[in-house]
């Protein structure tokens, strides 16, 4: 590896003013499952490598149903498995979070480590887009936000500039009768990068039984994660019978546009894109029926 | 190019320093600054778990960790398993079950097995497997590594001491 | 526990002690290569070529010889050069010229990780930033990538001095075509009721050893040099380092590590040679360890191959021929296994017409290397699914298919002598038996499939001392590493000879400079070789012990009995002497006794395995599961039944992979995509079921203890198994491996559609 230099801020303000002191030559550590791993390949080769975690803004996880959640951008991943409330309001973001690597892995990883990564088959990406969830970037001229459907502009890169830190997630408290879900698609059962995707979450309306609201988010079948807005929309309003449901899955293969790579071939990621938003519709609505939010 | 660092951290119950460039991760420093070679380097790009520690009670890959972030944490490794009065029960049903072949994935799935069963006392065989699932084994096809964790449990469960 | 065998009852052998090196594995003391460091130390790491083919214009190192730390870069160059011919090296033998260039390349490089250089730093990171600076000139050549466009009239030429017999003295990428005939195959396929013939393409694997090649070297000035490394053979590594490094054999001892794995990749070299030349250039010790993705890259994975196979029988299911065309990647250089995959292919099977037609075939690939049973896993992908599809045709249970057509003492082999005893019709019966086999499998989506396989294993040479203790307790010194209960197996068998306890015996791997000659732990050789080796010292001990008790007693030793660790003799029931007791006279009678024993063996038992798997195919994503899975294997007789179940459950695993994920992907440029372990997909923990193992005993003739190689058979079969079991869940037979999601997904949509040929059942 290459020769870094080390710095480990305790305080937001310290960590953008080392941000905006090295810019190009500074890259954040979370986890660092990503990024020691590009700075062995040799791809990426910072100077300056600035800790997080010792962040106490970036470590939390406080929820209520009131305000929704904030999620700290370097809480690692199996901190949500851990967390009763994750497990209970947000199951699919949180399953997404235990699907990453091992249980090695996501000790380490962290859910803002793995948008900030960019890579379209990141496991979290759509289950964030499917809860709403925003993105809270600090810089040194103050405060943004971003939505995590714009988080992402190419594959590896996002729409952080150099000089900002993405602090944590905000995502709006959970709509009574409303759930989540997320599947993805591996040829073996643990520690692939997922082939395929699919983060939903939906609210009914247990009166008629009818889907009020809906996010379908799609991992792996673009350059970036994909936000399936017309398959979202093709259930809103409706019963999620199994037409409904094919109508929504036909909508997101439409909305994807995979490669053939060493993972998948596009043809058969467009039609697993078809399978697990079917699947992950279904698990999402069925959680919605039963939560008791409120 | 960076001076080296003084890092402090608890390294299997005692307070141990090391120097180290920032560029090292704490496998590296265990096995050549501190002559710990019980965790492996198979991959180091996280996907075998060869090089598996517990920091802070959890299951780490020690290559995808700095060794700079050691400092201040509670790291355990598989020279720290066996106790005074001798090898956990891990250790003595790895060798019991026959576990083993070549050898070199067992500290690490030693390390894992450790810290699935200090927070799940009773695994089910599927947990087993999830827990273990980041550590690759190429000699032995799991089998009797599930068993003998199972085992481990089954043992710690009726009130034996571990180590 | 007794156990009885061919007549033969044992005491120690086929019991279940604790291994001898059992305690440092588990603790982390056990050293392996890359855990040897000696005080100032340098560090090499390797420049590799990005092309998969290449001349090499020019090579610049003198920005990364400036960088601080650096002290020495050597390049092909450096090297000796090598006679392009034969000499003896791991399993069998090797051409030194290509080894040499293998390890680093001359003037051309020939795969995507093809070695170009290689730099000695004072620490690992300076010496992989220093590999950055190396400024070389490439002329990229076209790629080469598969044997279809290797065997191609025009096709770009890897090594332009290549020739086989048959083409003359054209410019070839065909290293050899062997050929093996018997009867009259067009007449034979006129007597069949049902002919079956497809095309199958399989992928290259590795190995997959979890620990990456290492070496630590000392060059003394004295000329006496030292390598410690985790290899299957330290005399091979000795032969052949010295061979490229130009250093004399004898000046070298090599000191086997623990070894993390080999499965036949570490009976070469790549890094010792290279280790030993620079600290011969530097005069400081100097420590390699190979990165994962070099491993992938650049050592010896096994070859990807098409093989085209039709096999023909009467409606009695009774099989009259078999004609088969394979051809295998050898990679870079020639030697891939074809000709054992030829011996293999139809070896479980009586079959009176046939002919093999089997390519070795250059492409810009690694060099391919051993890969447990070499070859054979390949073929019988073929030949088993074909027999699968035969018997169903015929409306046969598979087993009693194969048992109407099974070989047996006296049927003739594809090449060599007709077969001794064998126990391929036990493995049948046993599998047969099984409980597996034996339970019914419902439900919708699932299929069972079964396949069997065969395995030569080899002889060759093995040397082992047997000390006596002075309490009565024994070491036992060999020259055979031990990749997974060697040690136990032979503290076993010499506890066995002399009498003892397994406990009381201590196993020592010993250095080359120690032991005499020992051929490599491969070949499914060591239980039995080995193990005839220590037999023989053990016996020749307890000459020994007779011929001292006969001194003590003023007796002949023909008079002299020896049983269970007593001496008596026959008619005076006063005079016995425990083991122990004898020892304490050691000094009295003549000194300490050590035994020797030294074997080669040219013949030895062949193996067969079985292998049955339950499967369940997810019919929306193609995703198979492997519900069940069983291997029944013929091992003579086992010495420690765990670590045989052990070498069973690990073999099936592997073919499990094989079957299912694992493959080099290259892209059209000849660069290997997938160089790690998150991409090259090897089952974990959560990808397998229990692993059932039926352990069948038929006793291997003229071995001391009726052992059988043990280590290779079982990866055999499984993917045919799995391919045979994924045709009875879904009516598809694939004709490809590995069967990942999107192939078998692809041949799922033909066939719902109707659109199944050959190439869309192949998924391709």
């Amino acid at each position: 590896m290459h020769a870094i230099n080390y710095e480990n801020p305790t305080t937001v303000d310290h960590a953008v003013k080392l941000m905006a002191a090295h810019g190009e030559k500074a890259r954040a550590l979370s986890g660092g499952s990503d990024l020691i791993i590009q700075m062995r390949a040799g791809v990426r080769r910072p100077a300056y490598v600035v800790d997080l975690k010792n962040i106490p803004e970036l470590r939390k996880i406080s929820f209520s149903l009131q305000h929704g959640l904030r999620l700290g951008a370097a809480v690692p991943a199996i901190e949500l498995h851990e967390n009763a409330d994750m497990r209970r309001y947000y199951p699919g973001l949180t399953e997404a979070a235990h699907l990453i690597g091992s249980l090695q892995i996501q000790s380490r990883a962290s859910v803002g480590g793995n948008l900030c990564n960019g890579s379209p088959a990141a496991d979290t990406i759509p289950a964030l887009i499917a809860v709403g969830a925003k993105c809270r970037v600090v810089g040194p001229k103050g405060e943004r936000i971003v939505a995590v459907e714009d988080f992402c502009t190419a594959p590896g890169r996002t729409v952080l500039q150099p000089d900002e830190l993405l602090v944590e997630f905000q995502i709006p408290g959970p709509a009574p009768h409303s759930s989540d879900a997320y599947q993805r698609f591996i040829p073996r059962n643990e520690m692939d990068i997922a082939v395929v995707g699919v983060g939903a979450a939906i609210t009914l309306d247990l009166a008629d039984d009818r889907c009020t609201a809906a996010r379908i988010a799609l991992a792996a079948v673009g350059p970036t994660p994909i936000f399936a807005k017309e398959a979202s929309a093709t259930l809103i309003g409706k019963k999620l019978d199994a037409a409904t449901i094919e109508k929504a899955a036909q909508a997101a293969i439409a909305a994807s546009s995979p490669i053939d790579d060493m993972r998948g071939t596009a043809e058969f990621r467009r039609h697993i894109v078809g399978v697990l938003t079917k699947r992950v519709v279904t698990v999402a609505a069925e959680r919605a029926r039963v939560s008791s939010s409120r | 190019m960076a001076k080296k660092t003084v890092v402090e951290t608890t390294l299997n119950g005692e307070t141990v320093e090391f120097l180290c460039e920032p560029r090292e991760c704490l496998l590296e420093v265990l096995r050549d600054e501190l002559e710990l070679t019980g965790s492996k380097e198979g991959c180091l790009t996280g996907d075998c778990g060869a090089c598996t520690v517990i920091v802070d009670g959890r299951s780490a890959c020690s290559c995808l960790m700095l060794a700079v972030e050691a400092q201040g944490k509670k790291i355990e490794t598989i020279e720290g398993l066996a106790g005074p009065n001798g090898l956990h029960v891990l250790q003595q049903k790895f060798l019991e079950h026959a576990a083993l072949q070549c050898g070199i994935c067992t500290p690490g799935f030693l390390m894992s097995a450790k810290a699935l069963l200090d927070r799940n006392p009773s695994p089910t065989e599927p947990e087993i497997r999830y827990a273990l699932a980041g550590n690759l084994c190429r000699c032995t096809g799991y089998d009797k590594i599930v068993r003998a964790v199972t085992d481990a449990a089954k043992t710690l469960a009726s009130g034996a001491r571990a180590a | 526990m007794a156990a009885s065998t061919n007549g033969k009852t044992f005491k120690v052998i086929g019991t279940r002690p604790i291994r001898h090196d059992g305690l440092e594995k588990v603790t982390g003391r056990a050293k392996y290569g890359a855990d040897y460091s000696l005080p100032d130390m340098l560090h090499g790491k390797m420049l590799r070529s990005p092309y998969a083919h290449a001349r090499i214009k020019s090579i610049k190192i003198d920005k990364a010889l400036a960088l601080p730390g650096v002290k020495a870069i050597i390049t092909g160059a450096d090297l000796p050069t090598l006679p392009d011919e034969m000499a003896t090296g791991g399993e069998g033998p090797v051409n030194l010229a290509h080894l040499s260039e293998n390890l680093l390349a001359r003037d051309k490089v020939l795969y995507d990780g093809h070695a170009v250089a290689a730099v000695a730093a004072t620490n690992a990171h300076i010496a992989e930033e220093a590999v950055r600076l190396i400024e070389v000139d490439y002329e990229v050549l076209p790629p080469v990538m598969t044997v279809e466009d290797a065997m191609k009239p025009g096709a770009a030429i890897l090594n332009p001095k290549l020739r086989n017999k048959e083409e003359g003295d054209k410019e070839t990428n065909i290293a050899s075509h062997l050929q093996f005939k018997r009867g009259e195959v067009d007449e034979g396929f006129k007597s069949a009721d049902y002919v079956i013939e497809r095309e199958f393409k399989t992928a290259m694997v590795h190995q997959g050893y979890i620990e990456p090649h290492n070496g630590v070297a000392i060059f003394g000035s004295d000329g006496h040099s030292t390598i410690w490394c985790s290899t299957q053979g330290s005399f091979a590594v000795r032969a052949l380092s010295a061979a490229v490094a130009g250093v004399p054999e004898s000046n070298i001892k090599v000191v086997p590590a623990e070894i993390g794995g080999g499965f036949g990749g570490k009976l070469t070299v790549y890094l010792e040679p290279i280790a030993l030349f620079l600290s011969k250039k530097t005069g400081k010790p100097v420590k390699m360890i190979m990165s994962r993705g070099d491993v992938l890259k650049a050592t010896g994975p096994t070859s990807g191959s098409t093989i085209r196979c039709k096999i023909g029988c009467t409606k009695d299911g009774k099989l009259v021929a078999a004609k088969i065309w394979m051809a295998y990647e050898a990679g870079a250089y020639p030697g891939s296994p074809v000709g054992a995959g030829a011996m293999t292919i139809i070896a479980p099977y009586n079959i009176p017409h046939m002919i093999i037609d089997a390519y070795d075939v250059l492409v810009n690939r690694p060099k391919t290397a051993a890969y447990r049973a070499p070859g054979a896993t390949n073929a019988a992908m073929a030949s088993e699914t074909i027999i699968d599809e035969l018997a169903d045709k015929c409306g046969i249970d598979p087993i009693q298919f194969r048992l109407l057509n099974a070989a047996q003492e006296g049927t003739a082999q594809t090449a060599g002598p007709p077969y001794k005893k064998i126990g391929y019709v036990e493995t049948l019966e046993a599998l047969k038996n099984s409980p597996h086999y034996k339970s019914k499998l419902e439900g919708p989506n699932r299929g069972r499939g079964i396949a069997t396989g065969f395995w030569f294993n080899i002889g060759m040479n093995s040397s082992a001392i047997v000390h006596l203790n002075g309490d009565g307790t024994a070491s036992v010194v060999i020259g055979s590493v031990d990749v997974g209960g060697t040690r136990a197996a032979q503290a076993m068998v010499t506890a066995e000879v002399l009498g003892i306890r397994a406990e009381d015996v201590r196993p020592l791997v010993a250095d080359t400079d120690s032991i005499g000659y020992n051929d490599v732990t491969g070949g499914s050789r060591t239980a039995v070789t080995t193990g005839a080796a220590v037999f023989a010292a053990a016996e020749d001990a307890v000459r020994q012990l007779k011929e001292r008790a006969a001194k003590l007693w003023e007796k002949k030793p023909e008079e002299i009995a020896y049983a269970d660790g007593v001496l008596t003799t026959a008619g005076d029931p006063s005079k016995k002497l425990t083991i122990k007791e004898m020892a304490k006279q050691f000094a009295r009678t003549g000194g300490p006794i050590t035994g020797r024993g030294s074997v080669n063996l040219r013949t030895v038992g062949p193996s067969f395995a079985a292998t049955c798997v339950d499967v369940e195919v997810d019919p929306d994503t193609a995703k198979v599961k492997i519900l069940r899975a069983t291997c029944v294997q013929d091992v003579g007789k086992a010495l420690h039944p765990s670590y045989v179940e052990g070498q069973m459950q690990g073999g099936t695993a592997q073919g499990i992979g094989w079957a299912l994920n694992e493959e080099y992907v290259y892209d059209d440029r000849g660069n290997l995509r997938n160089f790690g372990l998150l991409d090259y997909r090897m089952p974990t923990c959560l990808d397998l079921p229990e692993l059932e193992t039926v352990i069948v005993e038929v006793p291997a003739p003229g071995h001391p203890i009726g052992s059988r190689g043990v280590g290779e058979v079982s990866i055999v079969s499984p993917p045919a198994a799995v391919a045979n079991a994924i045709a009875h869940a879904t009516g598809i037979r694939m004709v490809v491996l590995p069967m990942s999601p999107p192939r078998l997904m692809k041949a799922m949509h033909n066939k719902r559609n109707g659109t199944e040929t050959q190439a869309a059942a192949a998924g391709r």
